[in-house]
């Protein structure tokens, strides 16, 4: 199966003064694809998905959704859809009004789904916005976002103040939805390991630059750590190249880019045990290998 | 999904292990690469990923337009298969663990010879042509 493109970045930069939120962003986001957008706060994804989706305006560079600009065109922005964390409602607005406005916007909306969706994460409909609580008010977006299915789906920290209940089902919708429908779908987060085997590809943008840009499978198995006595880690660590390394007492653990078979067993006969890195350690290990500051979240 | 391994060869683990115990039966139909995707909670692609494996492997087909069924003889393959890796992957370890315990060699084979003696007690080993040939391939070694 071949397929196209549905984003292409190149060169892409937003500067706010002195500070360049993003900084040369050169990418592409594959039709049908769940990709994460990844990284710290103040990293830069808000920014680059308001570039993407023509709310912001690039200082240079080039933006092609569905092989065209994205900003003030109606035929590329009626296939999008941006769920934010920081989205606002007018005033006096309550549920059954967003829903009621959606399809007018949409044109893929379904209302079957929605209200399944609304009965599930049992949102109130007939009070006020501004009255519902934090993890309600995302539970708003979410269903907005799920039941547009838009060509084109933004989902920024969708889910601040849900539980962890509701966040399943969020995931157990997006999946069977997106198998039924399928469509691309960027999800920005910072709940790395709760989403990683929903992605098929990982962007991660560290200082407003994209530091890895990877098939989520091939990111997985990038890595390996060896764990063992220090003294026999440090033997096979020698010549390679160590992303993050701990030591306990007479015991060491290092984490390597992925071995060869042969390198394995030579681990293996040095009495050493390999392990497997989660998707968020591996990101934040590769992100401090890159800059020292980025700090660990887990 | 443990960390170690790729999740799209756990996933077609998974489908071997199903049809080396018989919950899959040869010729029979497995679930769709959306099906496994929504149960393992895990991207589609990957799952079709480990579903593609499994064709290139021979244990899988497609039927067009009607989904996966398990190849005739698949049991047997995977059977093999794994047979080849036993050694390495079973016997190793645990020779390599009885030596850092200062388990002899002799009360090593005293205890799987108890274990197996038990475990064909509990459930009498399954009489195919694979069990065979694994005596006849210890024995030659």
């Amino acid at each position: 199966m071949t397929r196209s493109p549905v984003i292409e970045t190149e060169g892409l930069t937003r500067r706010f003064g002195d500070l360049t939120a993003v900084d040369d962003v050169t990418f592409s986001v594959q039709e049908h694809s769940i990709v994460g957008l990844l990284g710290r706060n103040g990293a830069g994804k808000t920014t680059v998905m308001q570039l993407l989706t023509g709310q912001d305006f690039a200082t240079s560079g080039e933006i092609r959704i569905f092989g065209e600009s994205p900003v003030e065109n109606a035929s590329v922005l009626s296939r999008l859809s941006f769920i934010k964390e920081s989205q606002r409602y007018p005033e006096d607005f309550k549920p059954k009004h967003v829903f009621k406005a959606a399809p007018w916007f949409f044109e893929h909306w379904n209302e079957e789904f929605a209200q399944e969706l609304i009965e599930e994460f049992r949102l109130p409909l007939n009070r006020r916005i501004k009255k519902l609580s934090r993890g309600q008010l995302s539970a708003v977006g979410v269903i907005v976002g799920l039941a547009a299915r838009a060509p084109l789906t933004f989902f920024d920290e969708p889910y601040l103040g849900l539980d962890a209940v509701a966040r399943q089902s969020f995931y157990d919708h997006l999946l069977a939805d997106y198998a039924r429908h399928p469509r691309t779908i960027v999800l920005s987060t910072h709940l790395i390991d709760e989403v990683s085997d929903l992605l098929e590809h990982v962007l991660v943008i560290d200082d407003g630059r994209i530091i890895i840009d990877q098939d989520a499978e091939s990111l997985r198995g990038s890595v390996t750590t060896v764990a063992g006595p220090r003294h026999a880690v440090e033997r096979f660590v020698e010549h390679r190249e160590v992303l993050a390394s701990d030591r306990l007492g007479g015991l060491a653990t290092a984490t390597l880019e992925a071995l060869t078979p042969a390198e394995r067993r030579e681990a293996a006969d040095a009495g050493l045990e390999l392990g497997g890195v989660s998707l968020q350690q591996l990101i934040v290990r590769r992100t401090r290998a890159h800059a020292s500051e980025f700090g660990a979240e887990s | 999904m443990d960390e170690d391994r790729p999740i799209f060869v756990q996933i077609a683990e998974q489908i071997e292990n199903d049809i080396l115990s018989g919950a899959l039966e040869e010729e029979s139909q497995v679930p769709s690469t959306n099906e496994f995707a929504a149960f393992h909670r895990i991207n589609p692609a990957t799952a079709g990923k480990g579903v593609n494996l499994l064709v290139d492997a021979g244990v899988l087909y497609k039927r067009r337009g009607i989904g996966m069924f398990v190849a005739a003889g698949a049991r047997e393959r995977i059977a093999s298969e794994r047979r080849a890796r036993f050694a390495d992957e079973f016997v190793t370890p645990l020779v390599a663990e009885a030596r850092k315990l200062g388990i002899g060699d002799a009360q090593l084979i005293t205890l799987i010879r108890d274990h197996t003696t038990k475990a064909s007690a509990a459930q009498p080993l399954a009489q195919t042509s694979a069990t065979k040939r694994t005596h006849t391939q210890e024995k030659s070694k």
